[in-house]
């Protein structure tokens, strides 16, 4: 790196200091080093025709390794590893930060102009290609919307938290209270947590193989797709629980079964709505989990553009499917910009929904949370 | 939490024996439902198996199906777990012993965030943003590094590739490496670091001595759960990756991974094609379920000095 020596801030000898701060860079120093760096990033950059990515990126490798080297020069190759550590991993932080940023800018900047009223209540009956063909060429607004996807969601996603919350809080409740650390207790903790490796796709092909044997291959309808998101959430319903009821303080317990109160009555009466702020919040972030899946629904809801509101029969659509119908294959193959717009107020509304589960979970668990049984 | 009280004396009894049947049922509805996967996968996939072997898609048998499909999820996970490992270990680092400790907490629900975006979504970004972002780069990699076979032109120009979709994934596993990795950051025994620290190390020196071979066992686990995740993530690469046969090339399109096959397929798969589709996702779970099986042993094994948990 011959071009730092320009960059590098003067040697400090002919200063005089105090001995305790010898071979310490002053505070502004790694300011400087940054100016540099971006300087000489710039330069770099513009040689290959700037972009603010290569500039960003340059800069980042001079900087990270200048302040190593500086620090190496005055400090001592310790400190100067420790800089260059540290560098690394403010540099991972701002890295990971990128995606996500781009992520929430992009579904804003794409979904906000798609989210009319219209959107909101119609469905996609009756929408053909050329509808969106004739939309473009007049440049009149998109019409078409999402309500049928929102009515599946919401009726799938209410089907699979009522079979997964009962048999979630059921299971917790055994392996917390009843189940004595044994071999089964041991083995379902054990296949609880490989649950939630499941791939979501599986979760789906089971659903979609159980039911087609049961009722003839091909069955796709609401229900199918709840029990599908339910092998999802259950898992997670059975750890959240599980970790709530375990902090549970014991004295609780002991004090209702010297009142002479069964056991039954004293989980039910005592320890859960002790613990139902935690548990709540956790069925919530469940929830707000498979909200967001697409795969399941895929295989086993079918897709449609119609409203169903029976989950027992016929095809549904849902959010996700439609964000990814819509992208996949637009109404128009033609004229695609329709779709796309859409499919991202689509997904504003899905991402919308999970922040907003997530939220309530959070403000769940912060106002009941110093709650001492009812 | 046995008690002599609550035993004996028959009134409420049958409460107490009905509500313990109850949970114990639904704890073994958990495991009939996990063993129930396997059966069903297992009875809708046979006729795959046992097919002529020419009327299997590509004509060779199942396992020539299959095989090449499988190096693509393993291929894509594995760049996915080449980019989020240091990347989520670094910003769990960042969290748990660089960030200010006000700021550290908001910057865990930030990453939590990332989380929670459905992965569909995920997809159409890299669809919309990621993919053309990167031509330019896969362009510059074909010109220049071109004798390298995964960077073989000619370079797709809608950037749907394999690298596209690793790096989609990547970024969606980057929260389980990250949240994972910091609580088990976090519960390094504070004496350690002091120790380290009184004895004159550096924050860096601190870490790799008393942080890292504390956390080595979880950070391990976090790993495998990352991969269990990314080799079944299913939207994200049906929408990034334009697919077809097995290439070396990472930036043309072609490969095509387990989880994006039956989703691109199973709506209008019938018959041979559902089995074969469903024996893929057989596949698919069993080799997830090996993945998280080894990464929770790692766990229990080591969950007596460690908080991995």
């Amino acid at each position: 790196m011959p071009q730092l020596t320009t960059t590098t801030p003067p040697a400090p000898a002919p200063v005089k200091r105090s001995t305790l701060t010898k071979n310490q860079l002053p505070g502004w120093a790694m300011w400087a080093v940054l100016a540099g760096s971006l300087i000489l990033g710039a330069a770099l950059s513009s040689l290959i025709g700037f972009h603010i990515a290569t500039w960003a990126l340059f800069s980042a490798l001079i900087y990270v390794a200048a302040g190593y080297f500086v620090t190496l020069s005055v400090e001592g190759a310790r400190k100067a590893k420790d800089r260059f550590a540290t560098n690394l991993v403010y540099a991972a932080f701002i890295v990971a930060l990128l995606p996500l940023v781009s992520v929430i800018v992009t579904v804003l900047a794409k979904g906000i102009p798609g989210l009319t009223p219209h959107l909101l209540y119609y469905s996609m009956n009756g929408m053909t290609g050329t509808v969106d063909n004739e939309t473009v060429a007049n440049g009149t607004p998109v019409i078409g919307g999402v309500y049928h996807g929102i009515v599946g969601t919401l009726l799938i996603t209410t089907w699979a938290t009522i079979i997964s919350v009962p048999i979630g809080l059921l299971t917790a409740v055994y392996l917390v209270e009843y189940s004595k650390g044994g071999t089964l207790a041991r083995a379902i903790t054990f296949f609880v947590d490989v649950m939630t490796g499941i791939p979501s796709i599986v979760a789906g092909l089971f659903a979609a193989a159980f039911f087609g044997l049961v009722f003839g291959p091909g069955t796709r309808t609401g229900f199918v797709a709840a029990v599908a998101l339910s092998v999802l959430m259950i898992p997670v319903v059975v750890r959240s629980t599980e970790e709530m009821l375990k902090i549970v303080p014991n004295e609780l317990r002991e004090a209702s079964y010297a009142l002479g109160v069964r056991k039954w009555r004293t989980i039910l009466k005592v320890v859960v709505p002790t613990a139902i702020s935690g548990i709540a919040s956790g069925v919530t972030l469940a929830i707000a989990r498979v909200i967001g899946e697409t795969a399941p629904l895929l295989v086993t809801a079918g897709f449609v553009n119609s409203i169903n509101w029976n989950v027992f029969g016929g095809w549904m659509a849902t959010l996700p499917t439609f964000i990814y119908r819509q992208l996949m294959n637009p109404t128009s193959p033609t004229n695609t910009d329709p779709s796309a717009q859409r499919a991202w107020a689509a997904a504003l509304i899905l991402i919308i929904f999970v922040m907003l589960l997530n939220l309530v979970a959070r403000l769940i668990a912060r106002i009941f949370a110093p709650k001492s049984g009812r | 939490m046995s008690n002599t009280l609550t035993e004996g004396g028959a009134k409420g009894r049958a409460g107490d024996k009905v509500f313990s049947n109850l949970t114990l049922l639904a704890g073994c509805l958990i495991l009939l439902v996990l063993f129930a996967v396997a059966v069903f996968l297992l009875v809708q996939a046979l006729p795959a198996f046992t097919a002529d072997p020419a009327k299997v898609t590509g004509g060779e048998g199942f396992w020539s199906y299959i095989w090449p499909i499988l190096i693509g999820t393993l291929v894509a996970a594995g760049i996915a777990l080449l980019i989020a490992t240091p990347i989520g270990i670094g910003v769990a680092l960042f969290i748990s012993h660089f960030a200010p400790r006000r700021l550290a907490q908001s910057l865990g629900y930030v990453v939590d965030l990332l989380a929670a975006i459905p992965s569909v979504v995920y997809g159409a970004w890299g669809v919309a943003v990621l993919a053309p972002a990167l031509v330019p780069v896969y362009e510059w990699l074909a010109a220049n590094a071109g004798w390298i076979p995964i960077f073989a032109g000619p370079a797709s120009q809608t950037g749907k590739t394999m690298l596209t979709a690793g790096i989609v994934l990547s970024v969606m596993i980057l929260p389980i490496i990250t949240s994972l990795s910091r609580e088990i950051f976090l519960q390094t025994p504070k004496l350690h670091e002091e120790a380290a620290l009184a004895m004159g190390a550096t924050r860096w020196e601190m870490i790799r001595m008393a942080v890292f071979p504390f956390a080595r066992a979880g950070v391990v686990s976090a790993v495998m759960l990352g991969l269990g995740r990314a080799l079944g993530e299913t939207m994200a690469v049906a929408l990034v990756l334009s697919g077809g046969i097995l290439t070396a090339s990472l930036i043309q399109s072609g490969n095509q991974t387990i989880a994006a096959e039956i989703a691109l397929n199973f709506p209008e798969a019938f018959g041979l094609r559902l089995a074969e589709l469903i024996a893929a996702g057989l596949v698919l779970f069993v080799i997830t379920l090996a993945v998280n099986m080894i990464a929770r042993w790692i766990i229990s094994r080591h969950k007596e000095f460690s908080g991995a948990n």
